[in-house]
């Protein structure tokens, strides 16, 4: 039993130096992130409450409950966002789990046609649609001439141009996770299930659904995100009507003679993403995604 | 604080004597812009007065404000739009302009001010699609808002800037009396009003001046308000485009010398010299926008034709509203914000 002791705090010791080394190891990346994330988004939040004449003050904050216009901006990019992640899901679940049941070879061939947009510049990639989508565009044309509409449809300069746009380059941060976690999943489940007398459909949403969830969840999440802050789609394929948070801060560094008034929007859209994502997690299991939550 | 700064002001004046007077450095916005400038203007100037000429460029009045706000200026004149350069000037950031040095003359009124002087002038106007209207298009923003004599899809822009004067005039405001009527909130309610009115018929709110020539070159619209220059580009590059000169607002791009500029009493030269109508003349040959300085037109080196399509030639200047800095420097930002408020709606 003593030498079960001794080597108890041995290993005990052992683990504790295992620890430091790799604190250690981290540190440099630590102090990166601490750098490059804590400093200026300290600095940002102080930069809020310095008003035009340069002491501190409420103002930058009390123009956005002044002004009607803050509300509405912050509701659309919410609104686009959560309409985005939710074109996504539907648009690239299916498509992940087709991908998943082919053969390998063919898979992969399907994850890099995925993929090849990525290797496109976000800018090309939003002026090409509007190309295609405006009102002498390849869509509209090919439609009237082909007979399935008459008069050119409004598919650009407005939400519909916006989330076409913003769905297409945002579909593969949604399909990657969902793929992985799929192809993850362990066949053998889904034949326990048939034995066990369950249909396709029954399988499908009592295990197989249920175990791609924590890939689900990253890609919604980290679409949601993105779209929070996307300022290039909207700008371009949104006609000057649909204004976003991240639209808003440029127009305000222009237009103000003080950083804060661009500060403060950044300070309110990061403390709502925080506290959306803390909402989320009440009701999803977000240490999921990370392959924690033992 | 304190000390740092007495340092660096130091450390400036040093720089400065040391330089002596015989160069300055200027920044414009780069591109066929300055290329331009820097043909009819910079280069030919440089040679005359034996001035070195250090040419850069840069993203406007911000950095101006981050030069000037941390004492360390570089630039000695910076070439920006009349607006933003009027709220540069309110702000502090720019010196005061010495016209016993620069001879502003034969000048337009209006085209120079305080802080700042007209190197080029150019028109927001209204532009519409021939293929829609033929030749006779809109000649009146009352034209430009009337949607059943020209049925049509518009854009507009999605700024303050050029936006209100137009939608005042269409609202039976007589040209001479638009910033009177704009000058207070209730005048910009009510030019935000008749926007809001055109709303429906509006498919895009521009927010550059590739993007409005863009949006009349591939037919999206059938009308926009935009920038003469671009329309010509869009024009040579097959686009059926016609814009009027009527009831347009004239406006011009400046020179300015950021506050504590290192070598301000040499920019004052400089400025004095490429402002004269033997430089400006030239201009128009490199792109289409217009001298700031009448006696341009008389040198005879702006051809009759030419002239005819510059937004200051003589004949084209008197039909148009000169755009108020005043006004701007007053009330963009609250503008501004009612503007987004309608634009959100």
């Amino acid at each position: 039993m003593a030498a079960n002791g001794m080597n108890a705090t041995g290993l005990l010791r052992d683990e504790w130096m295992e620890r430091m080394r790799l604190f250690g190891l981290s540190s440099p990346a630590l102090l990166l992130v601490l750098a490059i994330l804590v400093i200026p988004v300290g600095w940002l939040f102080y930069v809020s409450f310095v008003g035009a004449d340069g002491t501190f003050s409420m103002e930058n904050y009390e123009r956005m409950i002044r002004r009607k216009s803050y509300a509405r901006i912050f509701r659309t990019t919410f609104e686009v966002s959560l309409l985005t992640t939710g074109l996504c899901i539907i648009i690239g679940y299916p498509l992940a789990y087709f991908i998943s049941q082919l053969p390998a070879r063919l898979a992969n061939l399907c994850m890099i046609t995925v993929l090849l947009p990525f290797w496109t510049s976000l800018l090309v990639r939003t002026y090409a649609w509007l190309v295609l989508l405006q009102k002498r565009g390849l869509v509209n044309d090919w439609a009237i001439t082909l007979g399935l509409w008459e008069e050119p449809l409004k598919i650009v300069h407005n939400m519909t141009g916006t989330l076409i746009g913003m769905v297409h380059i945002m579909l593969p941060f949604l399909i990657l996770p969902v793929y992985g976690a799929m192809k993850a999943i362990d066949r053998d489940y889904l034949k326990a299930a048939a034995n066990l007398g369950a249909g396709p459909t029954r399988a499908f949403w009592t295990v197989f659904f249920p175990l791609s969830m924590p890939g689900l969840i990253a890609g919604s999440l980290m679409v949601f995100v993105l779209c929070l802050g996307f300022f290039v789609t909207p700008a371009v394929l949104g006609g000057g009507k649909v204004i976003l948070v991240s639209m808003k801060i440029v127009s305000n560094i222009e237009l103000f003679v003080n950083w804060g008034a661009a500060s403060a929007l950044g300070v309110v859209l990061l403390a709502l993403t925080v506290i959306t994502l803390w909402i989320a997690s009440r009701f999803l299991r977000l240490e999921q995604m990370t392959g924690g939550g033992r | 604080m304190k000390i740092l700064m007495t340092a660096t002001l130091a450390a400036g004046f040093m720089a400065t004597t040391a330089l002596a007077d015989g160069s300055v450095t200027i920044a414009s916005w780069g591109g066929s812009y300055q290329e331009a400038q820097s043909k009819a203007l910079f280069e030919p100037a440089e040679s005359a007065t034996g001035i070195e000429v250090k040419q850069e460029t840069y993203g406007g009045m911000s950095d101006v404000r981050l030069q000037v706000s941390s004492g360390q200026v570089t630039l000695d004149i910076v070439a920006s739009g009349s607006g933003s350069a009027a709220r540069a000037a309110a702000e502090g950031l720019l010196e005061s302009l010495d016209y016993d040095v620069i001879d502003v003359s034969t000048f337009y009124p209006g085209l120079y001010t305080e802080h700042c002087v007209g190197g080029d002038v150019f028109s927001t106007v209204y532009a519409w699609n021939t293929d829609t209207y033929g030749d006779d298009g809109p000649q009146s923003w009352q034209d430009f808002f009337d949607v059943e004599k020209f049925p049509g899809t518009r854009a507009y822009r999605g700024k303050v800037p050029g936006a209100l004067e137009g939608a005042m005039m269409a609202d039976g405001v007589a040209p001479e009396d638009v910033y009177t009527a704009l000058d207070s909130e209730e005048g910009i309610e009510r030019a935000i009003g008749k926007i809001r009115e055109l709303k429906p018929h509006i498919s895009v709110f521009w927010t550059s001046g590739a993007q409005h020539a863009q949006l009349m070159k591939d037919g999206e619209v059938d009308m926009t308000t935009g920038w003469n220059g671009r329309f010509d580009n869009a024009k040579k590059d097959g686009a059926n485009v016609k814009y009027s000169f009527n009831q347009a607002l004239l406006d011009y791009d400046c020179f300015a010398i950021p506050k504590g500029a290192p070598n301000k009493d040499t920019a004052m030269k400089f400025l004095a010299e490429i402002s004269k109508a033997e430089y400006q003349d030239d201009l128009p040959k490199y792109i289409t926008y217009g001298p700031t300085n009448k006696a341009a037109y008389e040198t005879g080196v702006i051809t009759a034709e030419q002239a005819a399509a510059l937004p200051s030639s003589p004949q084209n200047s008197e039909k148009q509203v000169p755009v108020s800095l005043e006004w701007y420097a007053k009330w963009e930002t609250i503008a501004a914000e009612m503007y987004d408020e309608m634009l959100t709606e």
